[in-house]
């Protein structure tokens, strides 16, 4: 980089790093709570963003943004990139994503493992992509660019799917492995998306949290589900984030935080939103087996020394 | 452009999202050699749903005219006739008003569109850039002399909505949830929306307030867009024009030739 560059002050351009936030529990934010989590003043734990909804100009929005980050940390969470398509990573839209990254300072940003847009459509879904040695360098190119633009790693969420491509060459746990390798990114674990891809797919999830490597897990999500059938009149789980998470998904977790240790847990709920508190006793549930694995292994720790 | 080698799945996938007609693209399989067509339909169902209540978000005051099965049937022709093409699904939607139009179900209710149109300008004004308005005081330290060469920038909220119905009764009766009242459709009525801090407001214009408005927007001096709106409206008032447009915010600053 030349060293006749600007300095543009300090809120110009993303920090290098992310600020950690340690073992705490968070929740989407949603507009219509805005007046009860200011009512209610600071709390522990950190709000999640849709990075989307944050890309126009001005008005409400970011009035709203500010106030909640003037008090918490803020997560960022892409949906659009469309990082696992195969086509060039939409230039405006990456600008769009790195200008929040550097206006807003969220202590974690980060995209899924999906696609969803092709040719000049925006489809508004998170859609499947097939693991092969092809789909894998093309992902591993939209990361770079990425953390290029943002200046620090993205952590990419595991998806859940209803679908299997023919063409797979690779299991999930292994092309993300092979993703975190190459690309140096973090990972955001879904935990309800393991449970819903592992009844829809017919795998373990157990299985699958083996083979994760969730040594580079730095935030995990949790979230509702919805039951279907499929084409044989089996069991399809569908990943609405409507309700609250179930017990199965509840005991992974606790299962995945005894590996992991405490990282930050995000409560996600997109549609038929309940009120502020039936929300923040989601997050307080997840803070409980947080704050119990965090004193587990603080109590580890002064054993061993 | 030819996608890459290994890189076609997403043109195959997609060819089928929005065409029921289309059969479950051959490139996906449940486990174990399972069907895959209601495992596909769920991607199906994800992405028109939620394109109409993309849709449904924006235009609140149409779907409550229409009802909801009338509005999400409208809709579905829309979003599959034009997908949007950005990430931004606030920005989706521009088409639909002069969907609407043409809609042969929508033909008895012709002023819809126009609330349409007052609803897309709504949701623009609302993530509008921030500025703040211009105030009168600003118009009131202008030498009279000069007053005639006064041009007004803008505000980035700023729109203006023309319909020969009654738009902006109709537009205002169907954004709350109170009931509305009978409406008599056929007189003109020209919307101004503005969002001078965080609200947005839509307000009637009187006679020649729109194309005086706009000629202000475009960069007239006041003295030329006021005789532009006395050509169109005889009965014109520049004073209350001029004063009610700064009230409602629809400028940033002007400049009078002096500064």
């Amino acid at each position: 980089m030349s060293t006749v560059t600007k300095s543009t002050g300090p809120a110009a351009v993303p920090l290098r790093f992310a600020t950690p936030i340690g073992g705490v529990a968070g929740t989407s934010f949603k507009p219509e709570h805005l007046p009860a989590i200011l009512a209610a003043g600071p709390r522990r734990g950190f709000f999640e963003v849709h990075a989307e909804n944050y890309m126009g100009d001005g008005g409400p929005p970011h009035r709203a943004l500010e106030a909640i980050r003037r008090d918490h940390s803020l997560s960022l969470h892409g949906v659009c990139m469309s990082i696992g398509g195969p086509r060039p990573l939409d230039k405006a839209h990456l600008a769009r994503f790195r200008g929040l990254v550097a206006r807003y300072q969220p202590a974690l940003v980060s995209e899924h493992l999906a696609w969803s847009t092709h040719e000049t459509s925006f489809f508004n879904d998170l859609l499947p992509l097939p693991y092969t040695e092809a789909t894998l360098a093309c992902v591993c190119d939209h990361i770079d660019q990425v953390q290029e633009a943002i200046r620090r790693p993205l952590l990419l969420e595991n998806p859940s799917t209803y679908v299997a491509f023919r063409e797979s060459s690779m299991r999930e746990t292994e092309f993300i492995r092979a993703i975190a390798e190459r690309t140096g990114c973090g990972l955001l674990l879904d935990v309800n998306n393991v449970f819903v891809s592992a009844a829809n797919h017919g795998f373990s999830a157990l299985d699958y949290l083996a083979d994760f490597p969730l040594s580079r897990v730095q935030e995990i999500h949790l979230a509702g589900h919805a039951e279907q059938a499929d084409d044989e009149g089996d069991l399809l789980l569908i990943d609405s984030h409507d309700g609250p998470v179930a017990d199965a998904v509840w005991k992974l977790y606790e299962i995945v935080i005894q590996r992991r240790g405490a990282v930050p847990t995000l409560i996600e709920w997109d549609s038929r939103i309940p009120d502020w508190p039936v929300l923040q006793a989601e997050a307080a549930a997840a803070q409980v087996i947080l704050d119990r694995h965090r004193s587990a292994a603080m109590a580890g720790e002064r054993h061993a020394a | 452009m030819r996608p890459e080698p290994g890189l076609s799945f997403a043109t195959s996938f997609a060819q089928a999202l929005l065409d029921p007609a289309r059969e479950t693209p051959e490139i996906v399989t449940g486990p174990n050699g399972k069907a895959a067509a209601k495992r596909y339909a769920v991607y199906r169902n994800n992405v028109t749903v939620s394109l109409i209540e993309s849709l449904a978000a924006v235009y609140p005051a149409v779907q409550r005219i229409t009802g909801a099965e009338f509005f999400r049937a409208m809709a579905r022709f829309h979003v599959r006739s034009h997908p949007p093409t950005s990430p931004l699904l606030f920005e989706y939607g521009r088409e639909f008003p002069e969907f609407i139009e043409a809609y042969e179900h929508a033909q008895t209710m012709p002023w819809l569109a126009d609330v349409a149109r007052i609803e897309r300008a709504w949701l623009d004004a609302y993530h509008a850039g921030d500025a703040a308005p211009l105030s009168p005081a600003r118009l009131s330290a202008i030498a009279p002399a000069r007053l005639a060469d006064a041009v007004f920038i803008p505000h980035p909220a700023m729109r203006i909505v023309r319909s020969p119905y009654s738009a902006v009764t109709i537009f205002a009766a169907n954004r709350g949830s109170t009931p509305a009242a009978r409406i008599d459709a056929s007189r003109p009525e020209d919307a101004l929306i503005t969002r001078p801090e965080f609200d947005v407001a839509v307000r009637h214009l009187p006679a020649g307030g729109a194309v005086f408005a706009a000629g202000l927007a475009s960069g007239q001096p006041l003295g030329e867009a006021a005789a532009t709106a006395l050509d169109a409206s005889p009965d014109f008032d520049i004073a209350s024009n001029i004063a009610g447009l700064i009230e409602a915010g629809a400028f940033t600053s002007l400049a009078a030739g002096d500064a």
